[in-house]
């Protein structure tokens, strides 16, 4: 036998093998992109019938359990408010606690205290924040059941993940760009508002727009603490309000065709607020952008 | 506006770890000294322990005194913060900040220090800009981002950007080691021209470019690896290059080690 010198063509040992793992990439794509698809699509085609002006401009007071017609009116209002006010509240302290981990925890004790509890934060069954928000905020305080508590319970949920998100992208500012606003004579309080949070904005609203994303389709905190209801109610501070996770479970469990159909339009409601809200941070992050000016 | 800068028994620590032991030294005003020496002797480490750069590391430390005419960085009641003002730095790799465009990054000293009228801070970044010899590559694209400069003009940016502030000393840490021969001749006649003005001490591994630019030159070495770095000697550049008193500095700069 002899010994080739040089320049070899590729094995065909190494071809297959190269075939195989392009193959399996692809497989395991697709299997990811299956359910994915299938979900859209069976809202799309179910929702998109009852997808009407009615539907987005009237709640379901006085619809009567075997009418057609009525809406979710009173369940957007209630997702939008209850969405933002508990972003409201997750957001800053999520941002407040992420710039404390990164720039002044330095790994100490108190900061690894912190980073545990939110890794366990992250870890809690949406029910239980509910649940913690009925039994102190509703039952031990004795508040009545509002949009506030929803958003209260869906902030518990939204504040580990605006947290971690936001930390990841703290983390990536170079070193160099704090340095050298030090070494300019700019404190570390300006450092950290006008130097580290600019480079990191666009990164930290994608981190506040998936911690939104997750929140907002909720369904057991909303349960427990913002109840439900058929008529519109604009005030989140007072009484039951309606979310779009709510009716669609209200009405996906009523007996009526034209209930089922309501559901599956609530749901592509809620896909579509989403999607719109994520539009929205797209175009913030690319109006803020550097590249634009270029 | 240049001040001397007096150095008396400096030691540096990261953590437990000594980087640099018992220097001291004087640097004069007006003039460039630059610091040379084999990688991890401490070079860099002292020369961010002269603005007090040294600090925001965490867990390292400084011992020792550092006099800028007669007042002490290191006194209790100083502001490392005002400190850092009064003495400039230019890092190794040229770090504009990205989110700002030529004109924010020159004026950000400034700004983010307090509030300047509009007209000032233009004079303020003209003035720099010529001042680094970069006004007419981007006088007409002030509002363009500035990470969208060559790396050369990057590190002009930079030295715009610290000069913007008027400090009194300027430190430069190898600025040169990312740039290719033009560049680097630019910012080298640059610096002849800021020592009218500024005290300047660089830091640099190129012994060209100390043997070109300085007027006097110290030496850093360090026994072995993990050992404290020191400095071996200091003195005008000519005698360091053509006769040096120890024989370690003879041995280095005719690279016969490091």
């Amino acid at each position: 036998m002899t010994v080739q010198i040089g320049i070899q063509p590729i094995s065909a040992a190494r071809r297959i093998k190269d075939r195989l793992v392009q193959v399996l990439v692809y497989l395991a794509f697709a299997l990811a992109v299956i359910p994915l698809v299938s979900v859209l699509w069976l809202v799309v085609k179910n929702g998109i019938g009852r997808f009407d002006l009615e539907f987005l401009t009237h709640s379901m007071r006085n619809i009567g359990a075997r009418d057609a017609g009525g809406g979710a009116y009173h369940a957007i209002i209630g997702t939008l408010e209850q969405v933002l006010l508990a972003s409201l509240i997750a957001v800053p302290i999520g941002l407040l606690t992420a710039v404390y981990l990164v720039e002044y925890g330095e790994g100490g004790r108190l900061s690894r205290i912190i980073s545990f509890f939110v890794d366990v934060m992250t870890g809690v069954p949406s029910v239980v924040s509910g649940l913690f928000v009925l039994a102190f905020w509703i039952l031990v305080l004795g508040m009545p059941f509002s949009g506030f508590a929803g958003a209260l319970a869906l902030s518990i949920l939204m504040m580990p993940v605006v947290v971690r998100s936001a930390e990841e992208m703290l983390r990536l500012v170079p070193r160099e760009l704090r340095e050298a606003s030090y070494a300019l004579g700019v404190p570390k309080w300006r450092t950290i508002v006008k130097v580290v949070l600019p480079t990191a904005f666009t990164g930290i609203v994608t981190g506040v727009m998936l911690a939104v994303a997750r929140v907002a389709g909720e369904t057991a905190p909303l349960l427990l603490t913002v109840f439900i209801t058929d008529s519109i109610n604009t005030d989140p501070f007072n009484g039951p309000q309606m979310g779009l996770p709510l009716y669609v479970f209200d009405q996906a469990g009523r007996p009526t065709d034209t209930a089922i159909d309501r559901a599956w339009t609530g749901a592509l409601t809620l896909i579509l607020i989403v999607m719109l809200l994520n539009l929205v941070a797209r175009l913030i992050t690319w109006w803020r952008s550097p590249a634009r000016r270029r | 506006m240049a001040k001397q800068i007096e150095v008396a028994g400096l030691d540096a620590y990261y953590g437990s770890h000594k980087a640099i032991e018992g220097i001291s030294m004087t640097i004069e005003p007006r003039s460039v000294t630059a610091f040379i020496g084999p990688s991890g002797c401490g070079k860099s480490t002292f020369l961010r322990t002269l603005n007090r750069m040294h600090e925001v590391i965490p867990g390292a430390r400084v011992e020792g005194k550092v006099r800028l005419e007669e007042q002490d960085l290191y006194g209790a009641d100083v502001d490392p913060v005002s400190v850092r003002r009064t003495i400039g730095m230019v890092f190794q790799r040229p770090n504009p900040f990205p989110t700002m465009s030529i004109f924010d990054n020159v004026a950000a000293g400034l700004r983010l220090n307090g509030r300047h009228s509009r007209s000032e801070l233009e004079d303020v970044v003209e003035e720099s800009l010529k001042g680094a010899n970069l006004w007419n590559e981007v006088k007409d694209r002030l509002n363009k981002p500035g990470a969208g400069l060559s790396g050369g003009q990057q590190q002009r940016l930079c030295i715009a950007r610290a000069i913007a502030v008027r400090p009194q000393v300027l430190l430069m840490d190898e600025p040169c080691s990312a740039l290719d021969p033009i560049s680097t001749l630019a910012i080298e006649d640059l610096i002849s021209q800021l020592k009218q003005d500024y005290t300047i001490v660089i830091v640099t591994h190129n012994m060209q470019q100390a043997a070109r630019v300085s007027d006097k030159t110290a030496f850093f070495n360090l026994a072995a690896q993990g050992q404290p770095g020191k400095l071996v000697e200091m003195d005008e550049t000519s005698k360091i290059f053509t006769n040096p008193a120890e024989k370690a500095t003879e041995d280095y700069i005719t690279g016969r080690f490091g």
